[in-house]
């Protein structure tokens, strides 16, 4: 497990085609919102993030990273009886976020992206509680045990979603 | 100029985040029961959901064919219509028990409005919001299906939740856990009344009864109808834990009926009947006919007697029951007769029976101040179509509970 520092010439720097860029997103919806009727426990993961985390760190973009963040967070929001926003914000952090240690940091690898996932998922779920509770005043608790146990869940899954996006990803 | 391209990235970011958190505090400012559903979220849900349909249909299409052409295929269809009868069933019992308890309590009330669900419609869930925040799922039935805002929707087993939006051919129905959503409830045999509603973690809670109430573990929770959303007397859960709770209510823990995170077929209710309950026109009578039977006549007041200031042969109470007890109408019910050398002294009523009009018992939701503003006491105070004397009313109900309905 590596993470280091690298310079900006000695990063890899991908692109997604339309079809993907478009597509992956959208499934991560779908499955998002189709996925816990089922499937209970797949209400831990947050499917949109890790695509976004993977996106970003890929592009290592952060103004591509941010506008992806905030239009899937957005999406995510319209289908929640809740204000829009919420999750626009928390994703656009993230996007920002994740572009921009995507370019300091070597992220080519499974334990590196293992724990970026669990940092972001953090850092979202943070954001997320902050503005519901503060701006919406929803009703919510904090939990460390918690949200550290969703967050290995998620990097879990993120492991292997990013290899499903390498697969699709060109190099520039 | 290079400073501004040197924290490009980051200018960008605090003006989209700005933007985002303008938008957001409009929107909680604005956020209303009747606002009209924004262009994003159809837009988001019009993307969304037929690919959601799509699975749906691919799921269960694979899963009948396999059941039903492959795997016993008469068993499963016969099991189908069963299942079907018994849904059915179930609401009907559930509607003619309440009926039945319904007409025990209220006999007497006049202008009491009773509600039954006259029509549903058949839904399946196709997909939920994906958010631990919001619980809510959305059905294959919007509003070219007749489906409208703030329907209820039910399963056999209980209360689901009611609609929130509604789109061309999806709705976004709130579940009942949900920390937004508030249900009207009463509970089963102790008849308090709360608001039922669902928390951060995903529990629900029965609000607003008082902490010197006694609530068992177990016991049902209906709907009480008072919100205007769902039909009085459905199943909602159980009761499961009681404890002190923050303030001067108890913090009641409730077990949903209905299994809110395994949801595949649902009921909208689209059409609610409300009948006016007609008061039986012969119960005053009878209920004289039979105080008659009970007590003994009252004597004709001998010629002179109060002229000398002889008082009355007949006991106060007797006399007063008699005189307050006859309604106007039916006079000649009673016959006055004297009593003769065998007469039995008066068959003692229970003087602590209620009636129409009188102060409701202790465990009755009427009677606790939190538990005034509902429908159902709203419309219980309004009663007594001929009010009597209340010295004789408590006497003149047990007569009237003893007969068989």
């Amino acid at each position: 497990m590596a993470i280091t520092y690298t310079s900006g010439e000695q990063v890899e720097v991908y692109r997604f085609s339309w079809p993907a860029t478009l597509g992956i997103p959208l499934a991560a919806l779908v499955l998002q919102a189709f996925l816990p009727i089922w499937l209970p426990f797949v209400r831990i993961f947050d499917l949109p993030l890790l695509v976004l985390i993977g996106f970003a760190t890929a592009r290592r973009n952060p103004l591509a990273g941010l506008v992806t963040g905030g239009l899937i967070g957005i999406l995510q929001d319209a289908l929640t009886h809740q204000p829009i926003g919420l999750y626009g914000i928390s994703k656009t952090v993230v996007g920002f976020g994740a572009s921009s240690l995507g370019i300091k940091l070597d992220v080519e690898n499974a334990g590196a992206r293992f724990l970026l996932t669990i940092f972001f998922y953090v850092i979202h779920e943070v954001v997320y509680f902050m503005i519901a509770r503060g701006m919406v005043g929803l009703q919510m608790a904090w939990s460390w045990p918690r949200e550290l146990l969703s967050g290995v869940a998620n990097a879990a899954l993120g492991v292997v979603i990013f290899i499903l996006l390498d697969r699709v990803k060109q190099r520039t | 100029m290079d400073v501004l391209g040197r924290y490009r990235n980051l200018i960008v970011l605090v003006g989209v985040l700005f933007a985002q958190v303008l938008g957001l505090a409009v929107q909680v400012r604005r956020t209303t029961d009747n606002e009209p559903t924004r262009l994003i979220r159809i837009w988001a849900v019009g993307a969304v959901t037929p690919l959601e349909k799509a699975l749906v249909w691919t799921r269960t299409s694979s899963r009948n064919l396999w059941h039903n052409y492959f795997y016993l295929r008469g068993v499963r269809a016969e099991n189908r219509d069963l299942k079907a009868q018994i849904e059915r069933m179930s609401l009907e019992q559930v509607r003619m028990s309440q009926d039945a308890d319904q007409a025990r309590r209220l006999q007497a009330l006049l202008a009491f409005k009773e509600q039954f669900i006259s029509q549903t419609m058949a839904a399946q869930v196709i997909g939920s919001s994906g958010s631990e925040l919001s619980r809510s799922v959305y059905i294959d039935k919007g509003e070219h299906d007749g489906i409208k805002p703030d329907m209820a929707v039910i399963t056999a087993d209980g209360v689901v939740g009611k609609v929130l939006h509604v789109y061309r051919s999806t709705s976004l129905v709130l579940l009942i856990d949900d920390q937004t959503s508030g249900v009207g409830a009463i509970l089963d045999k102790t008849r308090l009344q709360g608001i039922l509603r669902g928390t951060p973690s995903g529990e629900v809670v029965l609000e607003k009864v008082m902490s010197d109430e006694a609530v068992p573990a177990g016991e049902q929770v209906l709907t009480s109808g008072g919100d205007g959303v769902y039909p009085k007397g459905l199943l909602v859960g159980r009761v499961t834990k009681v404890s002190p709770g923050s303030e001067l209510f108890l913090n009641i823990r409730v077990h949903p009926a209905a299994d809110l995170s395994r949801l595949e077929e649902v009921l909208v209710v689209t059409k609610i009947d409300e009948k006016q309950a007609e008061p039986d026109p012969t119960s005053a009578a009878r209920a004289v006919d039979i105080l008659a039977e009970r007590l003994p006549g009252v004597p004709s007041k001998p010629e002179g007697a109060e002229k000398n200031g002889v008082p009355s042969t007949a006991a106060p109470g007797a006399a007063a029951t008699t005189t307050g007890a006859i309604p106007a109408d039916v006079p000649a019910k009673v016959t006055p007769t004297s009593p003769g050398p065998d007469a039995k002294p008066p068959k003692p009523l229970a003087p602590q029976a209620s009636a129409s009009g009188s102060a409701p018992p202790a465990g009755h939701p009427a009677a606790h101040p939190a538990n005034k503003a509902t429908a159902s006491a709203a419309d219980a105070s309004k009663v007594s179509p001929k009010p009597v004397k209340s010295t004789v009313q408590p006497k003149l109900q047990p007569a009237v509970e003893d007969r068989p309905h």
